[in-house]
């Protein structure tokens, strides 16, 4: 294992946020506090408990989940888009490193700083509405497992991108909708039963479910359902990885 | 056997060791585009090789293939007794790469950069070795300047710069000084030159045939991606060379004279001149009997002159044969 090759991938990778604090964090803290101010507190008081969670804090999971999936995709795909673009990607591919490798340093990197947003968006939620945490262990799990997961996802999509509008496309079209669809501003029983059964192919879904049971022990779907569907999806990514360094997709000629 | 091996043989009483070996390389790229052609290439441990070619001629797929950029379509390449695909690691630490573009990060520091490269190659830090490195290529005082506030001369330092922090045995240098000014070019041969004294193969990718002749020891010719000769630097000038020998008249000629036709001659258009070209390699009696029989036709001349042709004409005259 080259150790000082994931150290040094890292280091760059976290230097590269540091520089970009504003966008990285400040930008996405924003953007949840004014979720919370429009949904939670302004609309919110009108709506009634779910599960017996005050709507104000039934969506604190969701949007921590917004921002924790549409970062990691966004940071790991735009940190390895990044040296493909300006061409200093000859070093990595040069490099003594394997692939696995690699996607830890940059997947590691890109998770990292999704975490530490997830906790600085939480600590922003207790201002707003009042918080508890059932379950933390489960709670820290499902909250690195997802940055882990969709930071391997972006970064597959910053391998497929040939340009700053796929890079862009992801998170928009596909990303974004899937959480807003997946519950994260309602329980899913809250859809005619039709949209129930539509909703249980969307990924997101176990995602959100798994994360709410931790803060209030409350699920749309089985916590072990969430688990092995989250699984499932890292196990897919760390495949395609895989293929992609052994066949140079999209960065060997 | 391809003859540039049994010229080796045949040169050296003592076979030095291959570094790097290339066997029937080959590389078709998705576009049908053959860019190599079943190529052989063997280089010994220590010495500086050009490899020379006009664009577009297959020398930066033959590095990429090498240094792991590039997917070969057919044959094996090893270095240092590593196959670069099987023993990617052991092959690739052995390396280091110059890239011809000038890729570097933007933001990062010269110090940043360089500690970044010598961690991917997997060494552990050494900060001494990097300011020996940054000291030899002049970049000491700029090591906490960004690179993008560096000029396009120092870029391409801080570039040498990345790829000597990992102490590499192989140095490849695609087109080490394409755009860089008449001072910085010699600036960056004395670098190169210095660099082969710490025992470091360098393989340098040129089509400045100058920098080839200033610095190689073994000059390797690729056109059309095939390999058209790989010889020592001296010797090719040697076998290749032709001398040419230029008569200054004291009475303009008209024409040739018939008893002078088998020396082929050539009359400059005033008829002042008379040029009599011919091999190195080959003997030289030629000349004593030419001058005598000028003298025998009257030819009275105020003037001789001899001139070699440079690598640069054997250059022009290889790849015109090939092509």
């Amino acid at each position: 294992m080259n150790i000082y090759a994931i150290r040094a991938i890292y280091k760059f990778e976290m230097a590269r946020t540091a520089r970009t604090l504003m966008q990285s964090i400040l930008a996405p803290v924003l953007s949840t506090t004014l979720y919370f101010v429009v949904f939670g507190s302004a609309i919110g008081s009108r709506i009634d408990e779910v599960g017996g969670v005050s709507y104000g804090a039934f969506i604190v999971p969701g949007l921590v989940m917004l921002s924790l999936l549409t970062q990691s995709v966004t940071n790991a795909a735009f940190g390895i888009y990044f040296p493909k673009f300006t061409g200093t990607i000859f070093e990595h591919l040069s490099a003594p490193v394997s692939f696995l490798e690699i996607v830890i340093a940059y997947v590691g990197a890109a998770a990292t700083k999704s975490v530490i947003l997830g906790v600085i968006i939480l600590a922003t939620a207790t201002l707003f509405v009042p918080l508890r945490i059932e379950h933390p262990l489960w709670m820290v799990t499902f909250l690195v497992l997802t940055a882990v997961t969709f930071s391997m996802f972006g970064f597959i999509i910053g391998i497929w991108a040939d340009g700053f509008e796929k890079l862009q496309i992801v998170p928009l079209l596909i990303i974004t909708p899937l959480t807003f669809l997946g519950g994260s501003f309602y329980s899913i029983d809250m859809l005619p039963p039709f949209w129930q059964k539509v909703t249980l192919f969307n990924p997101v879904v176990y995602l959100i479910s798994g994360f709410r049971w931790s803060f209030y022990g409350i699920a749309d779907v089985s916590v072990t359902i969430s688990l092995i569907m989250t699984a499932l999806f890292l196990i897919v990514c760390l495949a395609a990885i895989w293929w992609i360094f052994k066949t140079g997709w999209r960065l060997k000629s | 056997m391809p003859a540039y091996q049994s010229f080796l043989s045949g040169c050296h009483p003592h076979p030095m060791s291959n570094v790097l070996s290339v066997s029937g390389l080959s590389k078709t790229y998705e576009s049908g585009f053959q860019a190599l052609k079943n190529i052989d290439l063997e280089i010994e441990k220590g010495e500086l090789f050009a490899l020379l070619g006009p664009n577009g001629a297959g020398k930066t797929t033959l590095i990429g293939i090498i240094c792991g950029i590039v997917n070969p379509t057919s044959g094996t390449v090893t270095v240092d007794g590593h196959d670069i695909i099987s023993d990617y690691r052991a092959a690739r630490s052995k390396i280091g790469l110059v890239p011809q573009e000038l890729s570097t990060d933007a933001f990062e520091t010269v110090w940043a950069t360089v500690s970044f490269s010598r961690g991917l190659f997997g060494k552990k830090p050494d900060p001494a070795h990097l300011e020996r490195v940054l000291r030899d290529l002049s970049l000491w005082e700029k090591r906490d300047s960004k690179i993008i506030t560096l000029s396009g001369g120092m870029k391409r330092r801080v570039l040498i710069a990345k790829a000597l922090s990992h102490e590499p045995e192989i140095l490849f240098l695609d087109e080490p000084t394409a755009g860089v000014d008449v001072e910085l070019r010699r600036d960056m041969w004395r670098l190169i030159s210095s660099l082969r004294e710490t025992g470091v193969t360098v393989i340098l990718t040129t089509h400045y045939i100058e920098e080839a002749e200033e610095m190689a020891d073994r000059v390797g010719v690729i056109n059309h991606g095939e390999i058209v000769l790989v010889e020592e630097k001296q010797e090719l000038m040697r076998k290749l060379g032709r001398k040419q020998l230029r008569l200054c008249l004291q009475h303009p000629l008209d024409a040739v004279p018939e008893s002078l036709a088998s020396y082929e001659l050539e009359l400059s258009a005033d008829g002042s001149y008379l040029t009599y070209t011919y091999e190195t390699a080959q003997n030289r009696k030629g000349i004593t009997s030419l001058l005598h029989d000028l003298t025998e036709a009257g030819i009275r001349f105020s003037d001789i002159e001899t001139r070699e042709s440079t690598l640069e004409e054997i250059f022009v005259s290889l790849v015109h044969e090939a092509a």
